[in-house]
């Protein structure tokens, strides 16, 4: 199907399923119980997951073929979303433009990095990427302003000339980003019972091309191209001696990867119209390698598995605070009470990184292959036990 | 004229002459062994072939074109395929993908984005990786990782992975360093049969004096970066100049 064999085919078919009911299984529990602080089903945090889940995508195919390890992916994904916002100031509103244009620019930007950092390889190419990337947070946080709009970031206004559209609605507002018309904020809601499940367009949108992304991830990891990707990170002296030029290799899975992450970009400007400086933070950059390992660096679906782990917990245990946790524990005495929540008050909220930084290496120290080992780990568990129980259950015949 | 020309190659590295002025001439189709102490500039040389130096003096023809100053990628394109002292292969994939990359390479070049297709529906380089490695007797471990292979085995699939580029010039580092008796004899068979199916010429740089003996139509014997003597192997073996050079015995002895 698709040009796929049966278990791609089947991996896509999940990412697909997971990514239409995603409103409904990221709403497990019912709106007003005390366990709804647990939901994700709203249109913010799945369009986040998607769109991070792309990100991660791109990077996997840089990362996890090739081995170059990029420090400064974030800046990609900056350019992109400033390439979108000025689209929509100056053309239209339509998502359409402003994604496409975020990949190009984000890819040209990818080539230039690319051709410099891919000079050198090792930490010393995470380091060229690393400071390219800072630069571009430093030109975009001050020296571009005009462009950028600095500190403020770059914002949609009531003077935007947009050639295709009007500079603002009859209500006297600031139009909204849309898809030929289908308005990206525009989200559904369908109460069941005490659920309430949210269907938003723009994360549809993202998730379309969150399965577009992943699929064309599929076809590069089985192409004879991903082939070569994966024997420039094995051995390149063989390469060399084999007649094979490494560096259109290595900056062609770049740009690619840089092109993804433009995407990315693009996509959260689409849904909300702004782009700031500190999207292309080196702390960005980093999350996304986080993610990628997290999930299973070189795997297909590891990093979309890391991105919604992060994602999920960046925002649901940095939504708990000392009073969520004082009614969880006021059960207990009162000193115990104060401790307990005294330890885990440094864990949630604003300290949920400390969180992160553990499960990070708990992962990394116990899974060095991700999430996806992990889950392998579990099949091969069960798998086991399902044939232990056999065995045990054809031993048991009584011997009567 | 021989397929492969040196003529006249210095290079020094710092206060150290490691090659001094060889010359030497490769008739095409032959086996040619090049042997010396340790540190006489056998690798240098090879080096030099194959593009990883760039000699100070000298010029390099392969088949009438110069090598020098081209890239090792480029050099192997032309016709020159290098299997290294510890075998050099894609040891984080499998034998099959391992063979099928030279065959790309063969077909489609130094670069080629080719995306769109899959692996599995290459056909045509799937059944040469195939015939590639039945005749190398590889056939079963293609789906083994090649990390996992046994160090014979390694070099095995380093020489498939040459050949099947179909290299007009073959060139071997001490194939057989390292090696126990029984596998060192296994690669004199390999390269003997080798050279028997095929027409290619082989150049090798060899410690192992039975290895050297039973392969080589022509000896070149290299001492501090020149050439000593250069003869068939029954005259190498009793000469005295090559006595006194590897075995550090005196002439009178």
């Amino acid at each position: 199907m698709l040009g796929l064999n049966k278990k791609d085919a089947t991996l896509l078919g999940v990412v697909a399923v997971l990514v239409i009911f995603a409103p409904f299984i990221l709403n497990p529990f019912p709106a007003d119980s005390a366990m709804a602080q647990f939901n994700a089903g709203y249109p913010d945090l799945m369009q986040r997951f998607v769109i991070f889940g792309i990100f991660a995508v791109g990077f996997n195919l840089l990362f996890g073929l090739t081995g170059y390890l990029s420090f400064g992916h974030a800046a990609f994904l900056g350019v992109g979303s400033y390439s979108a916002v000025w689209m929509f100031k100056l053309l239209s509103m339509n998502v359409i433009p402003a994604i496409l244009l975020s990949m190009v620019i984000a890819g040209l930007f990818a080539l230039l990095i690319g051709f410099i950092s891919l000079r050198r390889t090792g930490i010393y190419f995470s380091i060229l990427t690393l400071a390219f990337a800072e630069m571009s947070f430093r030109l975009a946080y001050s020296v571009l302003t005009p462009i950028t709009n600095g500190e403020t970031g770059l914002q949609l206004t009531l003077e935007d000339p947009r050639i295709l559209g009007q500079t603002a609605t009859e209500s006297g507002g600031i139009p909204v980003t849309n898809l030929f018309g289908l308005e990206m904020r525009s989200t559904e809601v369908l109460n069941l019972g005490g659920w309430s499940f949210q269907f938003n367009n723009g994360y549809y949108m993202a998730g379309a091309l969150l399965l577009v992304a992943f699929y064309i991830s599929i076809r590069i990891f089985r192409s004879p191209f991903g082939m070569m990707l994966r024997a420039v990170k094995s051995n390149q002296q063989r390469m060399n001696y084999t007649g094979l030029n490494t560096k259109p290799y290595t900056l062609a899975a770049f740009v690619i990867s840089g092109m993804y992450a433009g995407l990315a970009g693009g996509l959260m400007a689409s849904m909300d119209p702004l782009a700031g400086a500190e999207r292309m933070q080196w702390t960005a950059s980093g999350e996304v390698v986080l993610m990628t390992i997290l999930g299973g660096a070189g795997t297909l679906i590891g990093p979309v598995l890391g991105a919604g782990f992060i994602k999920y917990f960046e925002n649901i245990f940095s939504k708990i605070n000392e009073a969520v946790l004082h009614s969880w524990f006021h059960a207990l005495p009162d000193g115990l009470e104060n401790a307990i929540v005294w330890v885990f008050e440094h864990f949630v909220g604003s300290g949920w990184h400390l969180t992160l930084g553990l499960l990070f290496m708990l992962v990394v120290t116990f899974l060095p292959g991700g999430l996806v080992e992990g889950g392998q780990r579990l099949g091969r568990l069960f798998g086991r036990k399902k044939d232990a129980e056999e065995k045990t259950a054809t031993q048991s015949t009584p011997a009567e | 004229m021989g397929i492969l020309e040196v003529k006249n190659v210095g290079k020094r590295f710092g206060g150290l002459q490691a090659l001094g002025d060889v010359n030497l001439s490769v008739a095409e189709n032959s086996v040619h062994a090049i042997i010396g102490p340790n540190g006489a500039g056998k690798s240098t040389l090879l080096n030099c072939l194959v593009g990883k130096l760039i000699p100070d003096t000298g010029s390099v023809m392969f088949d009438g074109q110069s090598v020098l100053g081209r890239t090792p990628y480029e050099i192997n394109q032309m016709g020159i395929s290098r299997v290294f002292q510890t075998p050099e292969i894609f040891a984080d994939l499998t034998v099959m993908e391992n063979m099928m990359i030279p065959c790309f390479a063969k077909r489609d070049g130094a670069f080629k984005l080719n995306g769109i297709k899959s692996v599995e529906s290459e056909a045509e380089i799937r059944d040469r990786a195939e015939a590639m490695m039945e005749d190398m007797n590889l056939a079963e471990k293609r789906h083994m990782h090649a990390a996992s292979m046994s160090r014979g085995d390694k070099r095995r699939l380093e020489i498939a992975m040459c050949l099947a580029q179909e290299p007009r010039l073959l060139l071997l580092d001490e194939p057989t360093a390292g090696m126990a008796r029984a596998d060192t004899n296994n690669t004199i068979d390999l390269l003997k049969e080798i050279k028997q199916k095929r027409d290619i010429t082989i150049v090798i740089i060899e410690h192992d004096m039975h290895v050297v003996f039973s392969l080589a139509e022509r000896i070149t014997v290299l001492a501090q970066g020149t050439p000593l003597v250069e003869d068939v192997p029954s005259k190498i073996k009793g000469h005295p100049k090559v006595r006194e050079a590897y075995l550090g015995e005196t002439a009178a002895a």
